[in-house]
């Protein structure tokens, strides 16, 4: 795990500031998709894709990549702003989102994308996946060599598969898997512990044998102190339980979740691009 | 009269014909296949040694997973392995794989196109005593339905062993669908077999078939019997074996259909969405001709014993028999 250096904690900053723009834009461009999610997990996916993954999108297929699974695929304006911000694809093609014919499926689909290292969308399926490719490389004596993280949501915590992935990586002291749930507390119909209550969350992750570390979700140095310790341990599979706030960087979709699953108009988006761009109000000119 | 060019069972008529469970041929299958290639690897529900992949899992224990009775964690895992060069089979009871787990298989393996093999045992009402909860059929009809899914129903124990391998290597989704039940081998070590290919075991002695019987699965020798008493009645038969029922051997059946004119599938299985209709499919769009379905007519099964249950559902010799009359008088 690479220090992180203050500078390099700043320039992380505008870049997921980058990453939020661009998930504004396509999300008003495509006129339907999902808002709260993506803009809670651009510091995680910022901070994995500009720091922590072993990767090359010049060579997205490269052999010896660490894997990334995403398992709550309706978030994935945030992993396509992000993999067009670090060079997989140009930045310009966020546009085509939800298009016909687009690779921007509004689902992920490896089909049109073959390197995303699966498809998602129907909930509660990918941590499993994980759990099979961290096996694999187990099996393979490959274990030393990558890790695989798996981005899940708190929501589909409520899937029985979920769990019994969670189960078996317990069983199986997989050590090569980092799990990061955003925990955000929203989901479709309201919040989760109103909609089904997932506290105490810690406690059940350790009971199935986890290593298990709570973090803030939008704090660089955090987040990078728990991926270290993540790596680190010894025997048993990880979950880092990150405290995101749903739409986090646009004060007025912040923790409201009736922003989950719909797009901002071009109204709602050019004053959420306005605040972005003027980082909150804290300088006067929009930067660009 | 038996194909002569496919080298069957001879011994088929005799009183003790030779009888193993179709389950059996592909644990016997997947050990091959384990030592043919190291990228093999099996996954089981808790049902290792009733799906037969216990012979593996002693032969290979580092390459065996125990998923515990979770079907939906089954393909999910093994779909993950794929992703990183294996290829997983993963055996559960076809009532739960792919009963339960439909949906993990259609987005984590169909729609990621990873080479999973999904093993569904004891499928078919022949799995008797244990009643209509755990009689899978349904399953065909749900995994043709599926995109990138192969599917495939052996008629026994030795095109078990040689399908598996060839799954094996085959690079696509599939399903196996295999039963508890043991049944007559037909086959021998030296018949030919290929995916998305049917063959004709029986054929008259002389002259052409008036009725084309097209079978899967452990029915095909009800089906072959059949074919044999009507031939002293002096009805010409020809009977197919469709071990491929996706991808379908179209160029066969639609030669079958010409040759005879009438049609009759056999299948251990819903009539609805099975087999039958993958044939009427074809058959409708490239030669239509009168067919008449073997199946279960849209119920559930009950427990009983194997035979008796076939015959009450209608899939036995004697069901057969009158579809055969009652395709030959529809005939035009």
């Amino acid at each position: 795990m690479a220090f992180l250096s203050d500078t390099k904690t700043k320039e992380l900053k505008l870049k997921a500031n980058n990453i939020r723009e661009s998930i504004i834009s396509m999300l008003v461009e495509a006129g339907s998709g999902h808002t709260a999610g993506p803009l809670g997990m651009a510091d995680i996916f910022t901070l994995f894709y500009f720091h922590v993954l072993k990767h090359d999108p010049k060579n997205p297929l490269w052999v010896e990549r660490d894997r990334v699974v995403l398992s709550n695929g309706h978030i994935c304006p945030v992993l396509y702003s992000t993999m067009a911000h670090a060079g997989y694809f140009p930045i310009e093609e966020l546009k085509t989102l939800r298009k016909f014919g687009s690779r921007l499926q509004g689902h992920p689909h490896r089909e049109y994308m073959p390197w995303l290292e699966n498809s998602s969308g129907p909930l509660g399926a990918g941590l499993s996946q994980a759990v099979g490719m961290a096996l694999a490389d187990r099996i393979d004596k490959k274990d030393n060599d990558r890790f695989v993280y798996c981005f899940m949501s708190d929501g589909e915590l409520d899937e029985g598969n979920t769990w019994e992935g969670i189960m078996l990586a317990g069983k199986l002291k997989i050590r090569n898997l980092i799990a990061i749930v955003d925990r955000n507390n929203i989901q479709i119909d309201g919040f989760t512990e109103d909609t089904m209550p997932l506290e105490p969350l810690v406690d059940k992750w350790r009971a199935f044998n986890w290593h298990v570390i709570e973090v803030g979700g939008h704090d660089f140095q955090s987040l990078n102190e728990a991926v270290s310790e993540a790596q680190s341990v010894y025997g048993k599979p990880t979950v880092i339980i990150a405290h995101t706030i749903p739409g986090k960087g646009v004060h007025e979709f912040e923790r409201d979740y009736k922003w989950h699953g719909k797009p901002p108009t071009k109204e709602e988006g050019k004053f959420a691009l306005s605040e972005l761009r003027t980082l909150g109000g804290q300088i006067k000119s929009e930067h660009q | 009269m038996l194909n002569p060019n496919l080298k069957l069972n001879t011994k088929l008529w005799s009183g003790d014909v030779e009888a193993v469970p179709i389950r059996r041929g592909f644990g016997e299958g997947l050990v091959k296949a384990g030592e043919a290639d190291e990228n093999v690897v099996a996954l089981c529900a808790d049902l290792t040694e009733s799906t037969q992949m216990h012979f593996f899992k002693e032969k290979f224990p580092e390459r065996f997973t125990q998923i515990g009775v979770a079907e939906q964690n089954l393909v999910t895992v093994a779909s993950g392995m794929a992703a990183m060069g294996k290829i997983p089979f993963c055996s559960s009871y076809a009532m739960f794989s792919p009963g339960r787990n439909w949906e993990q298989i259609r987005t984590t393996i169909a729609y990621n196109d990873r080479p999973v093999k999904i093993v569904g045992s004891h499928a078919g009402i022949s799995v008797g005593p244990d009643g209509g909860t755990h009689q899978a059929l349904e399953d065909i009809a749900i995994m043709r339905a599926m995109p990138n899914m192969e599917v495939v129903s052996p008629c026994d124990a030795i095109e078990a062993k040689k399908i598996t391998q060839l799954l094996a290597k085959s690079g696509k989704p599939a399903y196996l669908r295999l039963a508890r039940e043991k049944t007559p081998i037909m086959t021998t070590e030296e018949t030919p077999v290929a995916l998305g290919k049917s063959q004709i075991f029986w054929m008259p002695d002389v002259g052409i078939a008036e009725v084309g019987i097209i079978a899967t699965g452990a029915l095909l020798y009800q089906a072959i019997l059949v074919a044999k008493e009507l031939e002293s009645e002096g009805v010409k038969i020809k009977v197919m074996n469709l071990v491929s029922i996706k991808p379908m051997d179209v160029e066969g059946i639609v030669s079958l259909a010409k040759e005879a004119g009438a049609i009759v599938t056999v299948e251990e299985h819903q009539v609805m969405g099975g087999m039958g209709s993958a044939v009427a499919e074809v058959l409708a769009q490239h030669f239509p001709v009168p067919i008449e379905f073997i199946g279960v007519q849209d119920k559930f099964g009950q427990s009983g014993k194997p035979d008796e249950l076939i015959e009450h559902y209608g899939m036995g010799k004697s069901s057969i028999k009158e579809a055969v009359k009652k395709v030959l008088k529809r005939k035009i």
